[in-house]
């Protein structure tokens, strides 16, 4: 399907004089500029239809930078300009939000809060990255992670266990609390190692299986987990209420940094009792997800990156090199693991709350699908597409059904159709650019080599 | 055999009813070349993947070094000094020849998660020292300014180089070569031919070798070892191998001849 498309789209130009080997043949400087001019234009006319002049200056500007990226990596320290251009873009966001205009179709541009949870999913799909990207083991459950993120914030950041008493540096205590209170800073590192160990656990009896049957027996752990929690308020017949079954946990502690800190640091005591409490939120989702992508970077570029990926590429020869199998992919777990339970245990306190409904299966779905529409393996293409799914969850799809309803007079709930339109855009994704939106390069070939079946004939042009 | 450097005892292997490796006793010894030629189905394959811990042997023993390796995972048998290539390549196609070779020097390394997040000295210093030796090694091997061409683009006879330059960098103290010089030209196989004794005289490697070109097995081997229905039925110098009867009835019989 996708050769017939190319193969139309070249026979297309070629009626207007510009067949494929001409187009390659061009020096790759005018490729560019060629490339360029016509997505301005494309740009242009857009911006006829729809008449929004102050995006389309930004979107041309984006665009322009875009392209002119490949040059930055010629300057010294060039290649750090697009990454703090976009933690710029980020941390202002709060000030620029309200000034921002309508978008054609998506409508106003995401509240604070669902920036919020677009970046948490980011650092979840991250930590998948690794399981999936990295190592190429496919894991159904990571959901599980999550859940014990959530409940670890759950246990040690609020009333749960009624007769215990541990107050370690928490704020905003009320009279009479009782329970384990671990200030949230403690518990964010505490509920990743803690996940981390379950990942372990969980990894060390499965991740001798291979493809398929790994897959089969992680859907098994997801599902085991959101049971647990949702029957957890009466373990094992004992009468120990460990999850608080279907009411969930709540309220958990907001992260904050104290009294002593406000008034001499200028450091919000509290967040839940701040003025700009998304913001707040905003900011520290922003430094986790930089910790992450900067352990992501150095991890991939290290001897136990190598592995993973020499791993996902071809386990025997890769043992036959002396990588220790099960050793290396349970550390891809663990870290995957590690990440997923940081991020479930921050959006737990967010949210003030641990639910056995937030951990169901299509939530391991989700999340998947957020690597494989970025790009597997290419950490902006995680972010990206965990942003742009979290963000169709959270506003983009009732907005865009809104806007569909007000022009073709239909009366849809676009958002009950959620997961349908999700499938819609993996199916289309793996049909046309299976590698993801921001592919890394490695992993573009592998997969163009294994998803279309290519016609023998064309081996020789696909390589050009 | 005093100073045996790889050694089997009564080494078995069996499919289901087939018996792929019948009690091979065979020995390679330190410094030295050694051949394990047969007829397609021999069973050579099976036994060098016990030889690498990929199968683990139905019954009997491995030795390497004074150490018994038998039902040890594969990663043990790299790390004790046994590099292998494979008969049909198995590069890691989608890395660069640089970082295939940095792959096989992973048992030779020790940054661990931690220090590679925090990217300590140590570490730094390990890995760039990795990065020049792998460029001397994809030297060594003739690929010299291909360190950053991805795999799958090497031609044929330099990925078969690179697997030697991948094998090489766990640091071996035994090579095992299967089939290395399948497709190659004559011209390649000569050239390959001179490089395996190149790496015994100048590296002290010991070599065992899986061959079907006679010229190369006569040629580079000090021992040469043949199996015929996964029994070892000769073993020998390639002279009195190439005169033995039951070797030219099973295996060399029309290449003998055709060669004469």
């Amino acid at each position: 399907m996708r050769q017939s498309i190319v193969r139309g789209w070249w026979s297309a130009l070629g009626a207007v004089g510009l067949t494929e080997p001409r187009w390659r043949a061009l020096p790759p400087g005018r490729r560019r500029a060629i490339k360029t001019a016509t997505w301005l234009a494309i740009l242009l006319v857009l911006i006829a239809l729809f008449g929004v002049w102050k995006i389309a200056a930004l979107a041309i500007a984006a665009v322009v930078a875009l392209l002119v990226v490949p040059a930055w990596n010629r300057i010294p320290g060039g290649k750090f300009v697009l990454p703090v251009a976009v933690l710029g873009i980020f941390i202002c966001y709060p000030w620029y939000v309200g000034w921002m205009p309508q978008l054609p179709i998506f409508g106003p541009f995401p509240q604070l809060s669902t920036v919020v949870v677009m970046l948490i999913f980011s650092m979840m799909a991250l930590g998948l990255n690794f399981v999936v990207g990295y190592a190429g083991l496919l894991d159904l459950g990571y959901v599980a992670f999550y859940a014990m993120g959530a409940y670890m914030a759950g246990w040690f950041a609020s009333n749960q266990f009624a007769n215990q008493h541990l107050d370690l540096g928490a704020v905003g205590l009320f009279q009479g609390w009782s329970g384990y209170h671990i200030t949230i800073w403690l518990l964010l590192p505490m509920a990743g190692v803690a996940t981390a160990v379950i990942g372990i656990l969980i990894g060390l009896p499965t991740l001798r299986l291979r493809g398929d049957y790994l897959a089969i027996v992680t859907l098994g752990f997801g599902e085991i987990m959101p049971q647990i929690a949702r029957n957890g308020d009466n373990l094992f017949g004992t009468g120990f209420n460990l999850t608080n079954g279907t009411g969930g946990i709540t309220p958990i502690d907001g992260p904050g940094f104290g009294n002593w800190a406000q008034t001499h640091l200028h450091l919000p005591a509290n967040y839940l009792n701040a003025q700009n409490f998304d913001s707040l939120y905003l900011w520290t989702a922003i430094g986790l997800v930089a910790i992450t992508v900067f352990c992501s970077m150095r991890l991939r570029d290290s001897r136990l990156g190598r592995a993973w990926i020499a791993i996902r590429e071809d386990e025997t020869a890769a043992a036959a090199m002396g990588i220790p199998l099960m050793r290396t992919k349970t550390w891809a777990y663990a870290t995957g693991a590690f990440f997923g339970g940081v991020a479930g245990a921050y959006y737990a306190s967010y949210k003030s709350g641990a639910f056995p409904d937030d951990f169901f299966f299509n939530i391991s779905v989700f999340i998947l699908c957020m690597v494989i529409l970025g790009g597997m393996g290419n950490i902006w293409g995680v972010i990206f597409g965990a942003c742009f799914l979290a963000y169709l969850d959270r506003e983009g799809l009732s907005n865009v059904g809104a806007w569909f309803n007000n022009h073709f007079h239909t009366n849809l709930n676009v958002p009950l159709y959620e997961f349908g339109i999700y499938g819609v855009i993996i199916v289309i994704v793996m049909l046309f650019r299976p590698e993801g939106l921001i592919p890394s390069q490695r992993r573009a070939a592998e997969l163009h080599e294994g998803v279309h079946d290519e016609p023998l004939y064309e081996a020789e042009t696909a390589g050009a | 055999m005093p100073d045996a450097l790889l050694e089997t005892r009564q080494l078995r292997k069996e499919f289901g009813g087939l018996v792929a490796n019948n009690d091979v006793d065979f020995t390679v010894p330190r410094g030295a070349i050694v051949s394990l030629i047969g007829p397609n189905g021999a069973g050579k394959t099976t036994f060098f993947n016990m030889l690498t811990g990929v199968y683990k042997p139905t019954a009997g023993d491995v030795y390497f070094d004074g150490e018994r390796m038998t039902n040890k995972p594969p990663h043990a048998y790299t790390q004790r000094g046994i590099g292998r290539t494979f008969q049909n390549i198995r590069l890691f196609q989608n890395m660069t020849a640089l970082e295939n070779v940095l792959v096989g020097m992973h048992v030779r390394l020790s940054g661990n998660l931690f220090q590679a997040i925090l990217r300590t000295p140590g570490v730094r210093r390990e890995e760039s020292e990795a990065r020049d030796r792998a460029r001397e090694l994809l030297e060594f091997c003739g690929l010299r300014r291909k360190d950053q061409v991805i795999g799958r683009n090497l031609s044929y006879g330099d990925q078969r180089r690179l697997e030697v330059a991948r094998a090489l960098a766990t640091q071996p103290k035994l090579l095992l070569l299967d089939e290395p010089t399948a497709g190659m030209n004559p011209q390649e196989t000569a050239e390959f031919t001179t490089f395996v004794g190149t790496l015994r005289e100048q590296h002290e490697y010991s070599v065992l070798l899986i061959e079907h070109d006679m010229r190369v097995v006569m040629g580079v081997s000090d021992r040469v070892t043949v199996l015929d229905y996964g029994e070892k039925i000769a073993e020998g110098p390639p002279e009195a191998i190439q005169k033995d009867e039951r070797v030219i009835e099973a295996y060399l019989g029309a290449a003998a001849v055709s060669h004469s």
